[in-house]
């Protein structure tokens, strides 16, 4: 007997993670350009930046599913394009050729060596990644002891052979960095900074520990012996932390730059104490910077110029950059320089690209491209020189200082929207919109922000301009055949047709031969010169509209009037170049075809219908044929008709083929070719839309006009009206409902993506094609727009409000549609003393000059007499830093109306801010209040504070401002606050407590003690049960008795596995869903019985006689899934995310991604999926190496959920793997096409 | 005899060959140094878990990685003396 689980889940990333592991530049392709590749998360992909396109764009992504680690570049001799290799948690050693011709990109997999085993481990290497410059070498390394090299050689033409590993490892010393050095063509060299801790492990006593000392190591790789040594090492600083490559070779210096903590210093293998140059890392200036303080280099590059110059960018933990440069005649370096260069966010990775731009990986926010406007030899920032600084960094210097300014040498170019660090997340729709929004709280420090997200297309205004009356219909035409933009636009106003002519620019065009005092059903291009206009009354036929003065005064050949029968008019009509068809008033079809002259010629049969035609559709002439085969007819009675209008084997015409049945009347029609999957790249569509809103997509296929292949989806509650368009070269359609939605091929997979347009609501649009620019022009009301589209890769937009620090969590108040953010920056200063700071520095100032301020007052330029000594703007520079200071504040944000902070109140007491709610208190009345738990000079390492409490505000009636109710102590830092039956629960510390409000302090109404082993993280509640979410013991449910006096909280049952969690989510009321700090998601469910007894006695008494079981609660939870997200999930709620949508269990990552859980509803289907993942796993297998179900059972076996990213691959293997996968499914006869249907359908009614 | 002969060779050739493979020797300090190294250097090596941390304390990664390496060095404080 086979059993099924109860619940199965599809899991699907919506947002990819956008925080940057590692980038590199290289020429990947082959081209001469270079380009940068990223790892983010699991996920490598290759950016392209170029001037012309003005800012870069994805070429390729591809998930690894592995946790990737490091990624390096090296090219071998000869050799025409760089190779990746990278390391991951796989235990395998993975590298790799990007390929990219007209065919397919990809990565293609070059080696694949196996040297231990899978997961980070300590001793496993993949910690550290080092090719020799030169491309002969691949150093890996270990946190601790393993160290292996493989040699790169060239066997053949085309072909790299890779050598087994060999070993250098030493037991108990750590490594913290590893570089390839660049030695020119002698034996390649590694050096690694390590430090042995053997000594300090067998002394008691604990002075070896204090002896340690951080060693530069250099390995050599004898090629010759084949065989690695150690080669020199040599005490270096012991904050020492980074390496830095010096180029070599002829006449270049070699040897490596070694930074720690306020040195820089230069080594050189076998060098003497003379031979080693040393900077200290200048600081600071200004009042609020305390001038001891000692910065770390973080991050950095070099870049060599042509002829043989270098120099290096490197970056401090302020987000400083610097400019170092070596000073090397004849390749002895004599000293070296640094100058402040410029400011930037502190970045992972920082990437100088030979066309002159500086990509900034950000640690936090948006990823930044800059162009290099100079190198930094102009300005007049103090430069440093090495003779300045002792060697030893212990000795005393009078150590360098600079100020900090707004950027010079470089200018931002364009930014990469990213939502990383994810600190919380909540999906609202307080805008009242179709589907609801993605509201986020991201970033840290200066660059925090409060991110709308919306799925929709991000749309380029390019005109706007005001029409005398409200048009109903926009159409775009040609004059001739042979024109290849855009002639005439025209318009359908209230009874009446404007004409336009588009030149330099738009006017109304005269004399054109069109029926002015009339509606307009559609306008076309006929023929080779002719142009038709349809209106209720009949059809005017207009040969040969020419502008022969190049103003707006037109001349035409000839008009014809085509009238139909007496009492009936047109409805609906649907025309290409050379056909016309026109459905009448009685339910007659009347067909008309191009005559040679170009005149009009109906055709003898006609087609009478018993039901009203709604609309027709025709698609254009196919290339090489005199007519269009099919025509589409919608009828008010729920069907759509097909009918051939190429003479059929009996050489009839206008005969009935199919008839398709719908779910509601059709109100628009229309076919196109669109490309997609199949062999020949594209396909003939017939796009269906109906009065519900509901948008259907078919297969017409060309030969037969059969229909198949249908999706079918919900797009808004108004009738749908279709345009078709061209975007980004590719044909697609634009579906007109509440609101306007893009259907097109996704350019990566070949399916169907429908997305919203962000943008105005209209009724009607048509594809422009201008001389100056395409795009799509609609009318809306009384104004005629133009715009086009940016990207239709990325369905999102974003909207931004900036923060002030750190932001911790958020509470909607959706009433007034405001958030209340809380926010806390650790080691900073807070408001108050940096104003101080500056005000004192003010007053200082004044007294030194007094003189010159009275000249400026009597100037009456200055308001205040002098200038105010400006804080740095923290967006760009962050704050002043201070050791064990927390800077706190809660910012109400209105991203409804205002799109900005409304109020902002500081908290000056060394608190830090660490949970908020909004809570409802029946005592108080109807009024909401905003609850925050701050703790009180917090240190996490190791976790203390001098004391902690709980915060009341009051809210104004507008929700837009909060002042303080009062303030109650209490024993540990609350870190989480929750309403509750209009009292509030908060957890503190491990104990559960329940508060009322009084007028000077919250009131304890009740506590569960020692509720959870650890500390309260997260609660959530329904009805009389809570959810306790530990910060290491996983959830622990409480039931609520208020029969009693006092209230009793009893935890009643918690879970077998102890996971960290982070956030939690009830789905019902015995259901949990979470995630934990190791980025695993799960969920578990109560069993019914035990869910049942707790809520049966009015005083829980039988609960508390009920023995605990070993050291927990007296029962135990169901585990129902689990699942490694490879992402630690900030939030979890369960939402609808589209409108007319499922709900699903939606979740944030804090590396920026946002995921989705998908309930399956039926059998078959997880059936299918089932099989499919499993056949993927095998036939498709992760590039990194990594075993996908091991993978995704990193940390619990995987239990109950399909990996939707894994099956998504599905979308875009090759055709004949698709075959063989579909063949191998068991059950139901599955073809690629209905399995993309599936795939499809998932992410399409589900998510975006 | 043998067999006990080799099943000890077996478990030299282990412990020898990775870090952490105890014996019935092992004391304390060992066996909670080994489990705080390794938990350590899983906090380095997971990219999500170094930047949840680095955001806690409020620092960029890169110092956040550094410190707990520093911490690797003698994570549980100096051994016990030995006593003879």
């Amino acid at each position: 007997m086979t059993s099924f689980s109860t619940m199965s889940l599809y899991a699907l990333t919506v947002k990819q993670p956008s925080a940057t592991q590692d980038a590199i530049s290289g020429d990947f392709i082959g081209n001469g350009k270079q380009q940068i590749l990223t790892a983010n998360g699991s996920r490598l992909a290759i950016l392209e930046v170029s001037r012309r396109q003005k800012g870069f764009h994805e070429l390729y992504s591809h998930d690894v599913f592995g946790i990737v680690r490091r990624i390096a570049k090296f090219r071998i001799a000869g050799g025409t394009k760089d190779h990746i290799v990278i390391t991951t948690d796989s235990g395998r050693l993975v590298t790799y050729e990007f390929v990219s011709d007209e065919k397919e990109k990809a990565f293609k997999t070059v080696h694949f060596e196996t040297f231990g085993k899978s997961g980070v481990r300590r001793v496993v290497p993949g910690e550290y990644l080092a090719a020799d410059p030169k491309g002969r070498a691949i150093m890996i390394a270990s946190v601790e002891k393993n160290k292996l090299v493989y040699i790169l050689t060239r066997s053949g033409q085309t072909d790299i052979a890779i050598s087994s590993p060999l070993e250098a490892h030493k037991p108990q010393t750590l490594v913290y960095t590893l570089i390839g050095l660049d030695v020119g063509y002698d034996n390649p060299m590694f050096a690694s900074l390590e430090l042995d801790y053997s000594t300090s492990e067998t002394d008691p006593t604990g002075e070896a520990f204090e002896e340690l000392k951080k060693e530069l190591v250099y390995y050599e790789l004898d090629l010759g012996l084949n065989h690695i040594v150690r080669k020199w090492s040599e005490p270096v600083d012991r904050t020492a932390n980074a390496l830095f490559r010096v180029p070599g070779g002829p006449n270049a210096p070699s040897g490596v730059l070694c930074c720690g903590e306020d040195s820089i210093t230069y080594r050189r293998i076998f060098n003497n104490e003379s031979s080693v140059h040393r900077l200290a890392i200048p600081r600071r200036e200004g009042v609020t910077e305390d001038p001891n303080r000692k910065r770390t280099i973080v991050g950095g590059t070099l870049y060599s110029l042509k002829g043989g110059d270098f120099f290096y960018l490197l970056q401090t933990e302020d987000g400083d950059v610097f400019k170092l440069t070596v000073d090397a005649p004849n390749g002895t370096v004599e000293k070296i320089k640094i100058k402040y260069f410029d400011t930037i966010p502190v970045a992972t990775s920082i990437c100088i690209l030979r066309a002159g731009f500086v990509y900034a990986a950000c640690e936090s926010g948006d990823r930044i491209l800059y162009e290099l406007e100079s190198l930094g030899d102009e300005t007049d920032d103090p430069m440093f020189e090495s003779d300045q600084f002792p060697v030893d960094p212990e000795a005393s210097f009078a150590p360098p200082f600079f100020k900090p300014r707004a950027l010079t040498n470089l200018t931002a170019v364009e930014t990469m929207p990213s939502l990383n660090p994810i600190m919380g997340m909540e999906v609202a729709n307080p805008t009242l919109e179709d589907a609801p929004q993605i509201y986020t709280i991201n970033g840290t420090g200066g660059r925090s922000s409060f991110r709308t997200t919306r799925n929709a297309l991000e749309v380029l205004d390019l005109i706007e301009s005001p029409l005398p009356q409200n048009a109903s219909d926009v159409w775009t035409t040609k004059l001739t055949i042979e024109d290849e933009t855009d002639t005439l636009i025209v318009l359908c106003l209230h009874s009446r047709t404007l004409v336009l002519k588009i030149g330099d620019d738009v006017e109304e065009a005269s004399n054109t031969g069109f029926l002015a005092d009339t509606n307009t059903l559609g306008v076309q291009q006929f023929g080779e010169d002719c142009i038709i206009q349809i209106h209720p009354k009949g059809i005017r036929h207009i040969q040969g509209i020419q502008f022969p003065d190049d103003d707006a005064v037109a001349t035409h050949m000839s008009l014809t009037d085509w009238q139909p029968p007496a009492h009936r008019t047109i409805v609906a009509c649907a025309t290409n170049n050379r056909q016309v068809a026109i459905a009448l008033s009685s339910g007659q079809i009347l067909y008309f075809e191009c005559d040679s002259d170009g005149s009009l010629a109906m055709a003898e049969d006609e087609i009478a219908l018993d039901s009203t035609i709604s609309c027709l559709a025709m698609p254009d002439v196919p290339e090489g044929s005199v007519r269009a085969f099919f025509m589409a007819v919608g009828c008010t009675d729920q069907t759509v008709r097909i009918f051939n209008l190429s003479p059929d084997m009996e050489g009839n015409i206008l005969r009935s083929i199919s008839v398709q049945a719908l779910t509601s009347p059709p109100s628009d029609l229309t076919i196109n070719m669109m490309s997609d999957k199949s062999p020949r790249g594209h396909s003939q569509f017939l796009h269906i839309g109906l009065r519900s809103g509901v948008y259907i997509r078919s297969v017409l296929d060309e030969m037969t006009g059969d229909i198949g292949d249908t999706r079918r989806r919900f797009l808004g509650p108004e009738p749908i009206k279709f345009a078709k368009v061209t975007v980004a070269g590719e044909p697609a359609i634009l579906a007109m409902t509440s609101r306007p939605w893009l259907g097109y091929t996704h350019p990566r997979t070949s399916v169907l993506q429908l997305t919203p347009l962000n943008y105005i609501p209209f009724k009607s649009a048509w594809n422009f094609e201008g001389s100056q620019f395409k795009g799509i022009i609609c009318v809306s009301a009384n104004e005629l727009r133009i715009f086009t589209f940016n990207d239709l890769t990325d369905n999102t937009t974003y909207e931004m409000i900036t923060l002030k620090y750190t932001p911790r969590k958020m509470v909607g108040y959706p009433d007034q549609g405001v958030f209340y953010v809380i926010q806390s920056e650790n080691n900073t200063l807070n408001a108050y003393t940096r104003h101080t700071l500056l005000e004192e520095a003010d007053v200082k100032k004044e007294d030194d000059d007094d003189a010159p301020m009275e000249i400026e007052v009597a100037n009456g330029d200055m308001s205040n007499g002098h200038d105010k000594i400006d804080e740095l703007p923290p967006t760009e520079f962050g704050y002043p830093r201070a050791a064990g200071s927390w800077a706190s504040c809660i910012q109400v944000v209105d991203p409804v109306s205002d799109k900005a902070v409304t109020h902002t109140v500081e908290i000056s007491a060394n608190q830090s801010l660490v949970s908020a709610a909004l809570v409802y208190f029946e005592s108080r009345g109807e009024e909401a209040f905003l609850v925050v738990g701050t703790a009180k000079d917090l240190t996490f390492q190791p976790y203390k504070y001098s004391g902690a409490s709980i915060q009341v505000y009051q809210i104004s009636t507008d929700g837009r401002r909060i002042s303080l109710f009062h303030e109650t102590d209490v024993s540990d830092p609350p870190l989480a606050l929750l309403g509750f039956k209009g009292k509030m629960v908060a957890g503190v510390g491990r104990n559960l407590c329940l508060y009322d409000c009084g007028t000077r302090s919250l009131l304890r109404k009740a506590q569960a003690s020692n509720c959870v082993p650890t500390r309260i993280m997260d609660l959530k509640t329904q009805g009389s049960r809570l959810v306790v979410a530990d910060a290491a013991e996983s959830v622990t449910y409480v039931v609520h008795k208020d029969q009693v006096h006092p209230n009793r909280l009893i935890p009643f049952i918690d879970d077998t596995v102890s996971r960290h969690a982070t956030c939690a989510e009830m789905l019902d009321y015995d259901t949990t869903v979470g995630g934990d700090k190791f980025g695993n998601i799960w969920l578990v469910r109560c069993p019914q019985k035990i869910s049942e007894s707790s809520d049966e006695s009015p005083d829980g008494s039988d609960l508390l006689v009920d023995k605990g079981y070993l050291g927990g609660t007296a029962n135990r939870l169901d585990n129902v899934a689990n699942y490694f997200a490879n992402d630690i999930p900030i939030s979890i709620q369960k939402t609808v995310l589209l409108s007319g949508g499922e709900r699903v269990i939606f979740w944030a990552g804090i590396q920026g991604t946002l995921g989705a859980l998908i309930p399956f509803t039926s059998r078959r289907q997880h059936k299918m999926f089932q099989q499919l993942e499993l056949q993927l796993r095998s036939d498709d297998k992760p590039m990194s190496g990594r075993d996908h179900l091991a993978f995704r059972s990193y940390f619990n076996p995987v239990k109950s959920v399909i990996d939707g990213d894994l099956i998504e691959r599905f979308l875009v293997l090759s055709r004949d793997k698709r075959e063989s996968i579909a063949a191998q499914l068991t059950g139901a006869e599955w073809s690629p096409g209905m399995i993309d249907e599936a795939i499809w359908n998932m992410r399409g009614l589900y998510a975006f | 005899m043998a067999d006990k002969l080799r099943a000890q060779q077996q478990l030299e050739a282990l412990q020898a060959r990775f870090i952490g493979v105890g014996s019935g020797d092992t004391n304390k300090h060992e066996w909670t140094s080994n489990m705080q190294r390794d938990s350590l250097s899983s906090y380095i090596g997971h990219p999500p878990l170094l930047q949840y941390m680095s955001i806690g304390l409020g620092q960029s990664r890169e110092k956040t990685r550094v410190q707990l390496l520093e911490r690797m060095i003698r994570p549980v404080g100096p051994p016990p003396e030995q006593q003879d």
